[in-house]
């Protein structure tokens, strides 16, 4: 294989590889957005929390798989706090206010941050046993970490498809984001499903965060960098659609590696010239109904 | 809601009073806050245009303001003043230029869609003059000279002047809520709130409804970059953060706190998100808490933002003047 | 006539939170201000203490208030009042933040800061309130360049002084096919452009110039990149937390096998604690390294590493240089701030005793001074040898030249 070809492939990989992170965190969104129908702002501070956690339980322990175990959990536990403060109120309302408390919120979470865990930014050590890379080409290699990575978000994606398509939890969580109604009409407890989409929901952006920990650095900003680019995800997706999300999500991702190396000037601009295209093809995105 | 009229308006009035006669109390410093409040008060009454009384939540109006901005900038000569004749309505042709194009596009969409769609707009244009080298990239650029007002020789204000500059912002807010109001008030503003309450109905009844909602947007997309421009000559600074989406979500949150569809809200809004932040960043270093803490309260108890509690404490007050009387 | 509200609880919360706002609001009325001349000299330091140079804010911070403490805590026989700001790096606040400094707290100096975009909304600042700034590294060239002035002075560098004598050692030593990397903002660019300069000037050529957005940190896509282009080097120019991850993503990337990474000496200051083996032998150009043998280098970093319970670094240099050059200029007058032209002459005409080796001021108010090659041994940037002798800015479009 020639070498430009070589190379054109391993942008590919990259750009997956960076797709995928953002199914993680997408994928969480979509689900919360299709089925609770709220536009959570604070989505990408979950991302955010998660590293943090991640990177300080690990700082403590000297283990990462100790610390996400320990902070996935915790992460969860704050997400269904706030759920039960906050967002139960905003089930009803209107999208606006959505938006407006979402960002207040966005506020305080990363103050909280701030006052816990500091303002500096952070590294967080490759585990060990992944810290090695694979010689791709004479000059390029590619650190094993981020295949490791990715695997992960695959195996999760699946995971996710099976819950959502196979069991009668799933079921439920569907119907839920179809009609409401005819859920709580057949007996079935509507709050106990959203709370169970909005925690996992927050258990994914939050392990996103995690895990993506050592490759990204661990700094201030990172939650409403990622909210941002989610956002766009699930709109091209589709809202609710988590099969839209995985393909929106490659496509940003692929979209942006590209953009970066050969379109520079024009290359933040790449994902959202690639919503307004999609969006005027399909209005509700590539899998979405009309909400 | 016609009760409410005289005593809201009597305290409005009364604001005006105090914010002609500020100057004479305040220092240098707080001018040039108020002006720059004010100057985020004429963006929040022409977003309030299209959130509160047409219905349509823009998360990209930032965009129009950074055009704003921009311009005075493209037409500031690097070492002499631009006109203040040419560039101002310059500025704003620009604007609604942008409006016109923009909105063709993105009026077909609605709810979130329409959210999401006017966002990436906005972003497009920050990605855009982040990455063109002409305007300074993402550490912006710099306009040395503030514009000119010079007519025929004679210069009836200058800019320069920090209380000149008061005054003349205060003039054009003042100007902005008037003129918004007729257009509130006129036969066109009518179908504009009718849409905003059922845009299926006003179309069945013969209306034409995207093209009224393509001319509200491009009068709130002028008078956007109205306020874009007065930013840019205020600090002589402009970069791509101003076309951000953070800066469309400030707007917006000035206009929802201060309460939609009431064109006064939305400059309460700006005063109280403005001076707030001043007040908590003196105190402490995470003053976002605070800020973000009152958000949320507001948006828990407050449903038609800080114009719903003044018109509820005034007219209380007016009853219970009243009563005495 | 409307029935009279009735006092619910709601009505309360709703009272308290809109009371709220408007005290706030009320206490923005502007107290006068206090009568009477204060004695202290004021200092208004804006620099980053959050975000990815926080470190190196900090460490100017406390090396400055270093050489403050060493000449009695008194600058001109006044004491020293500090206001302090945090830029967080953002240029869209540089402008609101320099003018809170000058405007509200009425400062006699400006001191910061370490982004370049942010210290050009200083200098704009300074420049129309005639306001005196010292930058303590920010290295825009335009600062002591196009938009020079009297009463702007540089203690640090500019982008283009370590680029230049990195290009010129390297054109020097036969090397012609290069690819430089760093953030798409004023300083990178501007660094870019003096290693241009230098590398081009000697024969070289820079097949192209890679930049991702500021501070952005994902750079598989451009080591893929540089893979594919096959260069003989790569000079780079990244710092703080970004210079930490892009060596060790290099190194990951096994790019240091074949392309040798070569830099400005940011990539490799203050951050090798945290590069550890993959930064061990890369070649930098700086004007400060480890093993200067000069006393008062040694001097200097006991004193810091008693101050501050850290290593000092070149940021730490820098901000004590300015901490120097403030105790020279207000010695000149004793501590007169408004006889201006006196100060500014003893500062322009001075020669500073610097850890880094002394140094004199150009024209433009820029440091005159060497640029060493170093090379990274363990913890240490060793100085290799003097890779350009009293280097000066070229300071292109100044009226002070």
């Amino acid at each position: 294989m020639s070498d430009k070809v070589i190379f054109f492939l391993i942008q590919v990989l990259n750009g997956a590889q960076y797709g995928l992170l953002l199914f993680l965190v997408a994928s969480g969104l979509t689900l919360i957005f299709g089925v609770m129908r709220i536009i959570n702002l604070a989505h990408g501070s979950f991302y955010m929390l998660g590293a943090y956690l991640a990177f300080s339980f690990a700082e403590r322990t000297g283990n990462l798989w100790l610390a996400m175990l320990i902070a996935v959990p915790l992460t969860v536990l704050i997400g269904l706090l706030l759920e039960a403060a906050l967002f139960r109120f905003l089930y009803d309302r209107d999208h606006l206010y959505q938006v407006l408390l979402t960002y207040g919120l966005i506020l305080v979470l990363e103050e909280v941050r701030s006052i816990f865990f500091g303002d500096d930014v952070h590294g967080v050590k490759v585990p060990d046993f992944l810290n090695f890379s694979l010689r791709l080409t004479p000059a390029l290699s590619y650190p094993v970490y981020r295949l490791f990575m990715s695997a992960v978000c695959v195996a999760v994606g699946a995971a996710l498809y099976i819950f959502i398509n196979h069991t009668t939890v799933g079921m439920s969580v569907r119907a839920g984001a179809l009609n409401r109604e005819m859920v709580q009409s057949l007996g079935i407890d509507i709050g106990l499903i959203y709370r169970l989409v909005f925690a996992l929901g927050v258990a994914l952006a939050a392990f996103a965060g995690m895990i993506a920990a050592p490759v990204a650095s661990v700094f201030p900003g990172m939650g409403n960098q990622i909210l941002i680019i989610s956002f766009v995800v699930v709109v091209i997706g589709g809202i609710g659609s988590v099969k839209g999300a995985f393909i929106g999500s490659l496509l940003i991702g692929l979209a942006d590696t590209f953009g970066q190396v050969y379109a520079r000037e024009i290359s933040g601009m790449t994902i959202y010239l690639l919503m307004v295209l999609v969006l005027l093809w399909r209005p509700t995105g590539l899998f979405g109904r009309a909400t | 809601m016609h009760s409410y009229r005289l005593p809201v308006k009597l305290f409005l009035l009364l604001s005006l009073a105090a914010l002609i006669l500020f100057p004479s109390v305040s220092s240098k410093f707080y001018l040039q806050l108020f002006s720059k409040i004010m100057i985020l008060a004429i963006l929040a009454m022409s977003l309030d245009l299209l959130a509160g009384f047409t219905g349509l939540i823009s998360l990209g109006h930032a965009a129009f303001f950074g055009l704003g901005a921009y311009t005075l900038l493209l037409m500031s000569p690097e070492y002499a003043a631009a006109s203040l004749w040419l560039s101002l309505p310059a500025a704003m042709t620009v604007a609604a230029l942008a409006a016109l194009v923009i909105g063709v596009l993105v009026l077909r969409s609605s709810g979130v869609y329409f959210i999401m769609v006017t966002l990436a707009f906005g972003q497009m244009f920050f990605y855009y003059v982040t990455g063109a080298r002409r305007f300074g990239g993402s550490d912006g650029a710099y306009i040395y000279f503030k514009p000119d007002a010079t007519l025929a020789g004679w210069a009836p204000i200058q800019l320069s002047n920090n209380l000149h500059f008061y005054y003349f912002v205060l003039a054009l807010m003042v100007a902005v809520y008037l003129l918004l109001r007729i257009v509130i008030d006129s036969p066109f503003g009518h179908v504009i709130c009718g849409i905003r309450v059922n845009e299926n109905r006003m179309r069945s009844l013969g209306f034409p409804t995207f093209r009224y909602k393509l001319v509200a947007f491009m009068i709130a997309g002028a008078l956007a970059g109205l306020a874009g421009y007065l930013d840019a000559a205020q600090y002589g600074f402009v970069s791509p953060e101003l076309f951000g989406w953070r800066e469309s979500g400030i707007v917006l949150m000035m206009v929802i706190l201060g309460g939609m569809g009431t064109l006064y809200g939305p400059i309460l809004g700006a005063f109280a998100l403005a001076l707030l932040q001043e007040f908590f960043a003196d105190h402490t270093k995470h003053w976002l808490l605070p800020m973000g803490l009152f958000i949320i309260l507001a948006v828990l108890v407050l449903p038609r933002g800080i114009s719903g509690v003044l018109e509820r404490l005034v007219v209380w007050g007016w009853n219970l003047g009243a009563r005495r009387a | 006539m409307t029935k009279p509200h009735p006092v619910t609880r709601r009505a309360v919360l709703k009272g308290i939170v809109a009371g709220a706002g408007v005290a706030a609001a009320g206490a923005f009325i502007p107290r006068a201000f206090a009568a009477g001349v204060t004695t202290k000299v004021k200092l208004g330091l804006m620099l980053p203490y959050t975000g990815t140079y926080a470190a190196l804010g900090k460490n100017i911070d406390d090396a400055l208030r270093l050489a403050i403490s060493e000449k009695g805590g008194k600058l001109g026989g006044r004491e020293v009042e500090y206001v302090v700001v945090d830029d967080e790096s953002e240029p869209a606040k540089g402008a609101e933040n320099a003018n809170k400094l000058v405007a509200r707290d009425k400062v006699d100096f400006l001191i910061g800061t370490v982004h370049s975009g942010v210290a050009m909304a200083m200098v704009k600042v300074a420049t129309d309130n005639d306001t005196m700034l010292i930058i303590p590294n920010a290295g825009a060239a335009a600062a002591t360049g196009a938009a020079c002035a009297a009463n702007i002075f540089r203690t640090s560098f500019t982008n283009w002084q370590p680029g230049f004598a990195m290009g010129k050692v390297m054109a020097g030593r036969g090397q012609r096919r290069a690819v430089s990397v760093s953030w798409d903002y004023a300083a990178g660019r501007e660094s870019m452009g003096g290693f241009k300069e230098g590398f081009t000037g000697g024969g070289g050529n820079v097949e192209k110039e890679l930049v991702l957005a500021f501070p952005q940190v994902e750079f598989q896509p451009i080591l893929t990149e540089i893979a594919s282009i096959k260069p003989q080097f790569v000079y780079t120019f990244f710092a703080g937390a970004g210079a930490v991850k892009f060596v060790k993503d290099y190194a990951a990337a096994g790019l240091r096998n074949s392309i040798p990474l070569v830099g400005a000496g940011f990539l490799t200051d203050g951050t090798l604690p945290a590069q550890g083996d993959a930064a061990q032998g890369l070649e930098t150009a700086l004007h400060y390294a480890d093993g200067l043998n000069l006393r008062k280098d040694s001097a200097f970093r006991a004193a810091f590493k008693k101050a501050a319970n850290r290593d000092a670094d070149v940021y730490a240099v820098q901000g004590y240089d300015a901490g120097q050059l403030l105790a020279v200029g207000l010695e000149a007058v004793n501590g007169d701030t408004k006889a201006r032209k006196e100060m500014i002459a003893a500062m322009e005409k001075t020669e500073i005793d610097s850890p880094r080796g002394r140094f004199t001021l150009s024209k433009a108010h820029n440091p005159v001074q060497d640029i060493y090659l170093r090379k990274v041994a363990g913890l240490e940037n060793r100085f290799v040898s003097i890779a350009v002798k009293a280097l000066a800015d070229p300071a292109r479009g100044c009226k002070l030249v």
